[in-house]
């Protein structure tokens, strides 16, 4: 899922050449070849966006509908537990995406420079990105159990008392942001590997040859010309953050309690109980508020590139 | 004209074929002709499945041309979850087990289920009826036995320490106190099974009960609330006390219900508030320790008559997608699941851990400790009250959640309660509910 809709973001987030404009005039193509996708689309993606509005609108059981107005929306905003989660999909947004930035162009800094073993190196950084994000979860709840997990034994090796990362509430959010970060670094930092590896070598060696160290060089040229990458990477983690579900349900199912509830997490246990209705408004605001960040974001950052 | 009257034609014939069919029916003996495959979706629990399995065989023995395949689904959010989704859509199996009471209410039984008869229901103990039926039309014949919500103990560190059976809340925080002070986990909650919880909030409820014996009519109604009722309420402040006075496991945050049944059944710790159906897995799993549990009902402020919550059990009923020969064979199913004959299969499958809603049913002499000590609850009428889910159809699908937090001091115990009260509205403004 997550990986899907991830490959089909990056698309329009990639800077398009100059002077490769698409022609629009004189496709090479009938109307009917453009029809067949699009109707398909519609039935598929229009419709349930649009059925989905009015169920929002609904109290829903499947088996019948009494039409509410805004009574989901007002209850999403006022139960402190919904809005709870609202908060801390912010929260993980913004941790995973900044963490990610980072790190991914730390690690691509180092995995570009000419050291040992750079190609396995890559490998490793990249692996966890393959592996399920169910497969994760579950691995690292065993780690990071509080008295039994290898985490927390081997910090007691040195004398330290690890963190109940999962199960106390200061921790718990945190902690599934960090293996969210662990497994989708290896994504940022390819990005930042083909962001880095585009930069003209001309402009590492007119810095050398004006006697500046590895942090100009950083600061001057590497930050400022993997723009691109940077946009792409926030605009991604940003994305997966907001929407992120699977590693949170099989590490904490927003618990203890509700601390580590985020939007998807809360909308998934309102479908449980069976509140269709309420589950499908918190649908549309998560949809209103991805769109409501990402396309001002993408606007304002791309913008910035063209310049 | 041509076209409509070949239709009304065609329309006649069917209509003859069809009364045709009818009258075939009415004289055929109502024995489904050929072998017969229904489905049977059951919760993935060892005991469960072994005991559902033994039933499916004892009952294809008998009835050679009907054979049952049992598929399995989780248990709790997940299961309501997948019952709920493939009812809506018409593709459950031809017969489930699932929850009496108010979970049962849920899943809009008159659209969804198949009523049943005398035929099938007529073992049943009449207690049982109210927790599967609409008005007057039952839906679903009992599986299992009755079960108590109380607290398993572990017997030999109550007789070291020379405790006795607790009948106020005092007496078990007390107690507990004891158990800490010698070195030991004086109570086990195992919260990353969230459900486990909400033990204290629901095996409270006979205490409340007894306290006002229309409670939960006034609470159908709207008229009384958890944060605001002082019984009610005590539930969650029992919970927030166990947690403030540190009388938990260390690990109550990441245990499981295997780890807490482990901790009890080996003297790891020493009271796990617990539905009795457990003593089934701790009699799989630790056969030597298993007379080592026993248990007591959850005491409430005064001594009194210390009355229990107990639960129905569940029932197992017929799916309305399911039709022709594989109902009569549902229907034949039921029947059989209402027996005595069923009864003692289900007691040599597994463990019987306490009395049968079927009629004539008895249990073995060498039962576990733990349902020696739950059965004479069931002796007296006073002694045995029915839980909340079974007397309202209301119940808040977040509790378990709202408990987790409170038990983990995260929430305190007032505003628990008033967050369940919300959670609450929202369940009985779902199912239509006046007063609401």
């Amino acid at each position: 899922m997550t990986s899907l809709v991830e490959n089909n973001a990056i698309a329009p987030n990639e800077p398009t050449p100059k002077g490769s404009k698409p022609r629009r005039s004189g496709s090479s193509y009938p109307f009917w070849f453009f029809l067949i996708p699009g109707i398909i689309f519609a039935v598929l993606f229009f419709a349930p966006t649009f059925a989905s509005f009015y169920f929002s609108l609904t109290r829903w059981t499947l088996f019948t509908t009494t039409f509410i107005g805004f009574d989901n929306f007002a209850l999403f905003f006022r139960e402190p537990n919904l809005f709870q989660g609202l908060i801390n999909t912010g929260i993980y947004a913004t941790v995973t995406s900044g963490l990610k930035v980072v790190l991914g162009m730390g690690l691509a800094v180092l995995l570009t420079s000419q050291i040992v073993a750079r190609g396995w190196l890559r490998s490793v950084v990249f692996f966890p990105v393959l592996v399920s994000t169910i497969g994760v979860g579950i691995t690292f709840s065993v780690l990071m159990h509080p008295i039994d997990g290898l985490i927390n034994q081997t910090l007691a090796f040195f004398g330290i008392q690890g963190p109940f990362w999962l199960t106390d509430p200061a921790w718990a959010l945190l902690s599934v942001a960090l293996v969210d970060v662990w497994k989708g670094v290896g994504l940022a930092t390819v990005i930042y590997i083909a962001g880095i590896a585009s930069i003209p070598q001309d402009y590492f060696e007119a810095a050398r040859v004006d006697g500046a160290g590895p942090w100009s060089v950083f600061r001057s040229i590497i930050v400022p010309l993997a723009r691109p990458a940077t946009v792409t990477v926030i605009i991604l983690s940003l994305i997966g953050g907001l929407r992120s579900f699977d590693l949170i349900w099989s590490m904490t199912r927003g618990g203890p309690g509700f601390v580590s509830d985020v939007i998807a997490s809360v909308i998934y246990k309102q479908y449980q109980a069976g509140f269709y209705g309420l589950s499908t408004a918190g649908n549309v605001i998560l949809f209103l508020l991805v769109t409501a960040i990402i396309l001002p974001l993408s606007w304002f950052l791309n913008r910035k590139v063209a310049d | 004209m041509h076209a409509r009257k070949t239709r009304r034609a065609l329309i006649a014939g069917g209509a003859f074929a069809a009364t045709i069919a009818l009258a075939l029916a009415g004289c055929t003996p109502a024995a489904p002709s050929g072998p017969v495959e229904i489905s049977w979706l059951v919760i993935s629990n060892d005991n469960e499945v072994g005991t559902s399995q033994a039933l499916a065989d004892a009952f294809t023995a008998a009835n050679p041309d009907i054979t049952i395949n049992i598929e399995t689904r989780p248990a709790g959010g997940d299961g309501d979850n997948i019952i709920k989704t493939r009812l809506a859509t018409g593709e459950m199996t031809d017969v489930f087990t699932y929850n009496s009471g108010s979970l049962f209410q849920a899943l809009a039984p008159e659209k969804n289920l198949v009523p049943l008869t005398e035929a099938e229901t007529g073992n049943v103990v009449e207690t049982f009826l109210p927790g599967v039926s609409v008005g007057d039309t039952v839906y679903g014949v009992p599986m299992g036995t009755a079960m108590g919500g109380g607290v398993l103990y572990n017997i030999p560190i109550y007789e070291e320490l020379g405790l006795s059976v607790p009948k106020t809340w005092d007496d078990f925080i007390s107690n507990s106190e004891a158990i800490k002070a010698a070195g030991k986990t004086a109570i086990i909650q195992t919260y990353k099974d969230t459900w486990t919880s909400q033990l204290f909030v629901l095996g409270d409820f006979a205490n409340v009960l007894a306290s006002e014996p229309s409670w939960a009519d006034k609470y159908t109604a709207n008229e009384v609330k958890y944060a605001t009722d002082d019984a009610a309420r005590a539930g969650f402040e029992h919970l927030q006390e166990a947690f403030d006075k540190g009388l938990l496991n260390a690990d109550f945050g990441s245990a499981t219900l295997d780890d807490g049944l482990r901790m009890v059944a080996t003297g790891e710790g020493a009271q796990y508030p617990m539905l009795t159906f457990a003593i089934g897995n701790i009699a799989g799993t630790y056969p030597d320790n298993v007379n080592d549990v026993g248990f007591f009902a959850l005491p409430g402020e005064s001594a009194g008559e210390n009355p229990l919550t107990t639960w129905l059990s569940d029932g197992v009923y017929i799916a309305a997608t399911t039709e022709g020969a594989k109902l009569e064979a549902a229907k034949k199913f039921l029947a059989y699941i209402a027996s005595v004959e069923s009864c003692e299969v289900q007691t040599s499958a597994s463990v019987a851990t306490g009395p049968y809603f079927v009629k004539g049913c008895t249990l073995p002499d060498d039962v576990p400790q733990g349902v020696k000590d739950l059965l004479p609850y069931f002796a007296t009428a006073t002694s045995a009250y029915p839980a909340l889910e079974f007397l309202s159809p209301i119940k808040g699908p977040a509790l378990e959640q709202i408990t987790v937090a409170v038990g983990s001091g995260i929430t305190s115990a007032a505003d628990g309660a008033a967050q369940y009260d919300v959670d609450v509205e929202k369940q009985a403004q779902q199912l239509g509910l006046p007063g609401w």
